[in-house]
């Protein structure tokens, strides 16, 4: 019996085998690396903005604008979810907590733009879970990205409840939150799934955030 | 070593449960089937590999021959046709046959009509005066039957079978038999390629027969080959005379006497540059009764024979080919129950939505980008498999048709054979366990 060429075969075997798991490993270090530099470039964006706050003051309203860095945040949150899904290690879980602290500073400084400066803000705070209790989640993320959509200057922050950070455990202890989906909306909690049409109902403010119509058909009749 | 492995998993799982509850159950089982298909993946490659290897390093061994072939000597040959109901086909066979380039004095045919209902017997008695042909006429008893009575009434040197829906090339038995030069060789089977695809299930099973070209010359390298196919293997007598005749074997004689062979340590020989066409099932439902009878065949066989199994002296037949033959089929059906249960999952929880919700438009809102593609360990192994079959597939058809070519029907094969392949595969191993037969057609 060939013993020798069993033994090679299972070398060059475990050859193979070993590095589909390199390669897997390279490419999920790569995505996380670019995370990484995402993440940090939003944190610088996001200190810019409140240091340029406070050394204007009251002063300038108008250049205290932090608008975009939401839509960056949001679309940082979606890379990471979907690795989270697809690598799932620990240097994720890290990048997500990272994640949620930036979330929470925005979340604080858009308040006190607001309040200074007096500008129409709507905030909604999104708990979810991605265990197997929360069958309704996915719905509820599904909700509130067609509500960005519709309302585009609706700041939506999604926090995982089950996330092991203090920040976060702050968050629902402020606002009462126990179970998943939540959902607080200008300071108010609401638990369980929220429909897009609930939403609306029990948050008239969603009004002043439909985007302008592009070209707006004016008859002379209506302008009288 | 496994009952170790089980206690091990056992502690693991009650502490698991202890701590974690469903949820933690739940892990555990993605964990366990997660090394499962780890090691199913394992397993195949190296199977591939093995074959691989063993076709590198022996290449030089196999000889292609073109044209007419002369060997050092002709054996006696009878060649017989055990028929049942082959009216459609049968006409064809016996003149493939007597195109023989084979001397005709040589070479005796025996039609055996194995109790037709049709103009079998009619079509045969054409051929009464036909000097080279013998025709039989017996109750039916099932093939081995038939292959019996002609092997009892022969008193050639070589036996050879064909099956009634297969077409032998002019030059298939002048190279079959110089493989008899080595006294050793007590059986040599041929390449089989698909006789006229026209369906598409045809031209699937077209490019598996030219994968199995390959597989089954490096097997024949190794001695390690498990069957020898009804259409053109050829014996000698002297099989027959020493470890006894055809048996009833599920279905599956050509399996099992080549299981016997392996067993009284009788070499069998693949002679790759000898074609024979063989008429293969046209549909889906023909080609999963098919395989059915031969997974079932497999399974029944290799537990008759289970004594010969991982023994050394054996050799490749009882260390590579049949240990192989049982973790693909273990392997297919565990991932096609994964893929199952994992639909159904998917079903259950839209389902589970829809009831809660109703139905939502709101996916246009999905934003595009590079990692939602997941780099898992599983699809770059799933790659290298992909990868082997096809280097495997360009080396069958390059040796049943002398040139490397890629055949779009490879894909018609892996999507058809990935669906229906583990369901055959499923119910032969209940019709096995259950101790059920299969039908021939």
């Amino acid at each position: 019996m060939d013993y020798k060429k069993y033994v090679i075969v299972f070398f060059i075997t475990a050859a193979l085998f070993g590095s589909a798991v390199y390669a897997s490993n390279y490419i999920n270090n790569k995505k996380i690396d670019s995370l990484k530099s995402i993440e940090d470039k939003v944190s610088i964006d996001i200190l810019s903005s409140e240091t340029q706050f406070t050394l204007l003051e009251e002063s300038s309203c108008a250049d205290a604008d932090s608008s975009s860095l939401a839509d960056e945040l949001s679309s940082l949150g979606e890379k990471i979810a979907a690795s989270e899904q697809n690598i799932g290690s620990d240097d994720v879980l890290s990048l997500k907590r990272y994640y949620s602290l930036l979330e929470i500073k925005d979340y604080l400084l858009a308040k006190r733009i607001s309040a200074r400066c007096g500008t129409k803000a709507l905030v909604v705070l999104y708990f979810y879970s991605n265990e197997t209790d929360c069958a309704d989640c996915a719905k509820q993320s599904d909700v509130l990205t067609e509500l960005r959509d519709k309302y585009p200057g609706v700041r939506v922050y999604s926090f995982d409840y089950n996330l092991d950070l203090n920040a976060v455990h702050t968050l629902t202890k402020i606002y009462h939150v126990s179970a998943t989906p939540s959902l607080v909306i200008n300071d108010r909690t609401y638990t369980g799934l929220q429909d897009l049409p609930v939403i609306e109902k029990t948050t008239p403010l969603l009004r002043a955030f439909l985007p302008k119509p592009a070209a707006k058909m004016v008859t002379p009749s209506l302008v009288k | 070593m496994p009952r170790c492995l089980g206690i091990f998993y056992f502690l693991r799982l009650e502490n698991t449960l202890k701590h974690k509850g469903f949820r933690g159950i739940v892990r555990f089982v993605e964990t366990v089937t997660q090394y499962i298909i780890y090691a199913a993946a394992f397993v195949s490659i190296y199977v591939e590999v093995f074959l691989l290897v063993t076709f590198i390093e022996e290449r030089k061994k196999i000889v292609y021959r073109t044209g007419s072939t002369v060997p050092a000597r002709y054996p006696t040959v009878t060649v017989i046709v055990p028929c049942w109901n082959e009216a459609k086909t049968l006409e064809g066979t016996i003149e493939s046959l007597r195109g023989l380039d084979y001397p005709k004095d040589r070479l005796t045919i025996f039609l055996v009509d194995d109790g037709s209902t049709d103009t079998t017997w009619e079509i045969m008695q054409k051929y009464e005066h036909d000097p080279q042909i013998r025709i039989f006429q017996k109750e039916n008893g099932g093939k081995h039957t038939a292959m019996n009575l002609g092997i009892k009434e022969s008193t050639s040197e070589l036996i050879g079978c064909l099956d009634a829906d297969s077409f032998v090339d002019r030059h298939a038995l002048a190279r079959i038999v110089t493989y008899f030069d080595d006294p050793k060789t007590m059986s040599v089977s041929p390449s089989i390629i698909v006789h006229k695809p026209k369906t598409l299930i045809q031209r699937a099973q077209s490019v598996e027969y030219q994968w199995a070209v390959y597989i089954k010359k490096v097997l024949g390298l190794l001695g390690g080959i498990h069957v020898t196919p009804g259409p053109f293997s050829i014996y000698r007598k002297a099989v027959f005379e020493t470890i006894g005749y055809f048996r009833k074997a599920h279905n599956t004689e050509d399996m099992e006497i080549a299981f016997r062979m392996q067993k009284n340590h009788m070499k069998i020989e693949q002679c790759n540059d000898a074609y024979v066409y063989t008429v293969t099932p046209p549909s889906v439902r023909k080609l999963y009764r098919q395989r059915l009878r031969w997974i079932h065949g497999f399974i029944r066989n290799t537990f008759d024979y289970r004594a010969v199994l991982f023994k050394e002296s054996y050799g490749t037949f009882a260390l590579f080919t049949v240990p192989s033959g049982i973790v693909s089929i273990i392997a297919a059906t565990l991932l096609f129950s994964l893929f199952v249960i994992n639909a159904a999952r998917f079903i259950y929880e839209k389902i589970h939505e829809f009831i809660s919700f109703g139905y939502h438009f709101s996916h246009a809102a999905f934003h595009f980008n590079w990692y939602i593609f997941s780099a898992h360990t599983s699809m770059f192994l799933l790659v290298i498999l992909y990868g082997l079959l096809i280097v495997a597939m360009l080396i069958g058809t390059a040796m049943a048709e002398g040139r490397f070519k890629l055949s779009i029907h490879l894909i018609s094969f892996i999507i058809i054979y990935q669906i229906i392949a583990p369901i055959w595969l499923m119910n032969a191993i209940y019709k096995a366990a259950f101790t059920r037969g299969t039908s021939w057609r």
